[in-house]
């Protein structure tokens, strides 16, 4: 799948991520996450993959994720990585 | 070694000493020591030397009076909370003078309190002690391992044992007192700055080497009515203002609009109903938190349907216990702390609402504390095992947040404890295989309370025999734990240093866990 543009979906509620894709140069997913600290030592490597493999399973071979976690659960972040990449097609 | 509950605690920690291994939360109740002090006594006026009174122009006059010096031990108390001047100021005025490696005893800190980080960086601050401490400035500090000696964790019954048995020495107690005369008879009711009953600090005016009063009050002798009195105090100092206003209240403590909070308390009041212990002259205690208060609301309602009369309330008092107080609910308050004007107004003001100090809140070694006496105790919980052993120090990352408070005090003293809190905080489960640090030893926690399910302690075969054809979610603490898990996943472990940054004491001065450093 390839992304012509910036596409945004979720929130920086607590509960939530705002996630955004943007197409890239170079090959592979790019991924920038960020949020509390608490959060991403026990689950960062876990919302990684996560991102990852939603975007792969999506289609998405090129591509700059960045990511604000505020403690979403899994389905959350799937949903808004599907959302945030259907924007950014 | 490992103390009873598995946790893995050196013999010796540098800067705190050798260890006493926890061994059961009723296991030390037997006899208790109480240490002697020598302390200057005042002759009468007339027999002064000329300019020689108790009230001095300035902190830095009083430190120099008391010869505060290198190591020793300083005190305060947080009944001014987030409002608080007088740590800051008088650790100023000790930083001033060059005065190096001082052990801060404050009964709690907050975040006004992020001055003292600087003194621990210079080094004028190389130990502290605490029985409550916000997130914040101070405890991010401590979690650095910014202090050289680890931080003693304490709960509010706890101290004044510690106090009391001689385990802390205080030489010199700094008092905020909203009104004082100019003898040092004081109260925590009257004033600009009235932040109601100074409970934590009762033991300090009995037991520290001196102690000195600071004011912005200063009232006609004798100030009435005294809640601490001039036989204690050395010195008297007056100052501007010793509190923000804005901080010294919590502004209005409410019960929560969250529908999962609401939820949760209407679970629990049925919990408690449901093992009977809804009855004439019952006795309730809840933190000051939205959930708890929602608790109290709802056992309110039951206690109205039912028409008993409770015999106490106790514990941090917010505007909602003196309206049950008011209203008949209850026949007296114990208060160590308020919480709200409210309270502040009613302690000062109602004989029913009775202050006491810390060590007859929660102190394990002595003839009894109130906590003996509570029926029903309303906690939270930032972790909790399989075990039922709870965390309120630290966060799941090692971060410390907090100290027990009252909370292993009434856990052990009361007939049913119960845990509220949402089972996930945002991503996190609070149901854990092994709590970060352990506060509260799981046998003295009867019930565990969130939204997705109640556990019941199964030390506990009389609640569960009255449970038994209840229709509350009732379930093994294991399946609980298994359904916060399939929610939030497995966190994977956080890696920890050797380096000891606190030592948490369990309420009898046993070590029940240490708080290493995260890496």
């Amino acid at each position: 799948m390839k992304l012509t543009k910036t596409g945004e979906a979720g929130a920086a509620d607590s509960g939530d991520i705002l996630v955004s894709v943007a197409p890239a140069e170079e090959p592979g997913i790019q991924i920038e996450l960020s949020g509390k600290s608490v959060i991403l030592k026990q689950f960062g490597r876990q919302i990684r993959e996560l991102l990852q493999k939603t975007a792969a399973e999506c289609g998405v071979e090129n591509a700059r994720i960045t990511a604000k976690d505020n403690g979403a659960l899994d389905f959350t972040i799937k949903a808004r990585v599907r959302a945030a990449i259907q924007r950014a097609v | 070694m490992k103390n009873v509950i598995g946790r893995d605690i050196p013999e010796y920690i540098e800067g705190y000493g050798e260890v006493r291994p926890f061994k059961g939360a009723y296991a030390s109740i037997d006899s208790r020591t109480r240490t002697t002090i020598t302390r200057r006594s005042v002759k009468p006026g007339n027999k002064l030397e000329p300019g020689e009174t108790k009230l001095l122009a300035s902190i830095e006059e009083a430190v120099k009076k008391t010869g505060l010096k290198d190591g020793m031990t300083v005190s305060f108390h947080h009944h001014l909370r987030n409002g608080d001047y007088v740590t800051n100021m008088v650790m100023k005025v000790i930083a001033d003078l060059g005065i190096k490696d001082i052990h801060v005893a404050a009964t709690g800190i907050f975040a006004c309190h992020e001055p003292l980080v600087e003194y621990i960086k210079s080094g004028v601050i190389t130990g502290m002690s605490v029985n409550y401490i916000s997130p914040g400035p101070v405890a991010k500090a401590i979690t650095k391992g910014l202090l050289p000696k680890p931080a003693v964790f304490r709960s509010h019954g706890g101290r004044p044992r510690a106090v009391e048995a001689g385990d802390l020495h205080v030489d010199v107690a700094f008092i905020a007192a909203p009104c004082c005369d100019n003898y040092g008879n004081i109260n925590g009711t009257q004033g600009k700055s009235a932040c109601g009953v100074l409970s934590y600090i009762y033991p300090d005016a009995q037991y520290a080497d001196q102690v000195v009063a600071v004011t912005d009050n200063l009232v006609p002798y004798p100030a009435c009515p005294i809640e601490i009195t001039q036989d204690f105090v050395d010195y008297v100092v007056q100052v501007d203002s010793i509190g923000d206003p804005n901080g010294i209240v919590s502004g209005t403590t409410r019960v929560t609009s969250d529908p999962i909070g609401l939820k949760i308390a209407a679970a629990a009041a049925e919990l408690i109903d449901a093992t009977g212990y809804i009855r004439e002259g019952m006795s309730f205690q809840t933190g000051a938190g939205g959930t708890s208060l929602a608790v109290a609301a709802e056992v309110k309602k039951r206690m109205q349907a039912k028409g008993v009369v409770g015999s106490f309330g106790a514990g941090g008092i917010t505007a909602y216990f003196v309206e049950m107080l008011n209203e008949g609910l209850f026949r007296a308050l114990f208060d160590v702390q308020d919480f709200d004007l409210v309270s502040v107004a009613s302690a000062g003001s109602n004989p029913k609402h009775m202050a006491m100090s810390g060590s007859l809140y929660g102190n394990p070694h002595n003839c009894g504390p109130v906590v003996n006496n509570l029926d029903i105790m309303i906690l939270g919980a930032t972790e909790i095992d399989t075990d039922f052993n709870v965390n309120v120090v630290t966060g799941s990352d090692g971060t410390i947040m907090g100290a027990s408070g009252g909370h292993n005090d009434t856990a052990a003293g009361s007939k049913i404890s119960i845990v509220v809190t949402n089972l996930l905080k945002g991503r996190l489960c609070v149901l854990r295989d092994q709590v970060t640090t352990v506060t509260s030893p799981g046998e003295t926690i009867d019930a565990l309370v969130t939204d997705r399910g109640i556990a019941i302690n199964p030390r506990r075969t009389d609640l569960l025999e009255k449970l038994k054809d209840s229709n509350l979610p009732i379930m093994d603490i294991h399946e609980l734990k298994a359904i916060g898990e399939k929610l939030a996943g497995k966190p994977d472990p956080v890696e920890y240093t050797d380096r000891i940054v606190g030592v948490v004491e369990y309420r009898d001065g046993t070590v029940i866990d240490v708080v290493r450093q995260p890496r």
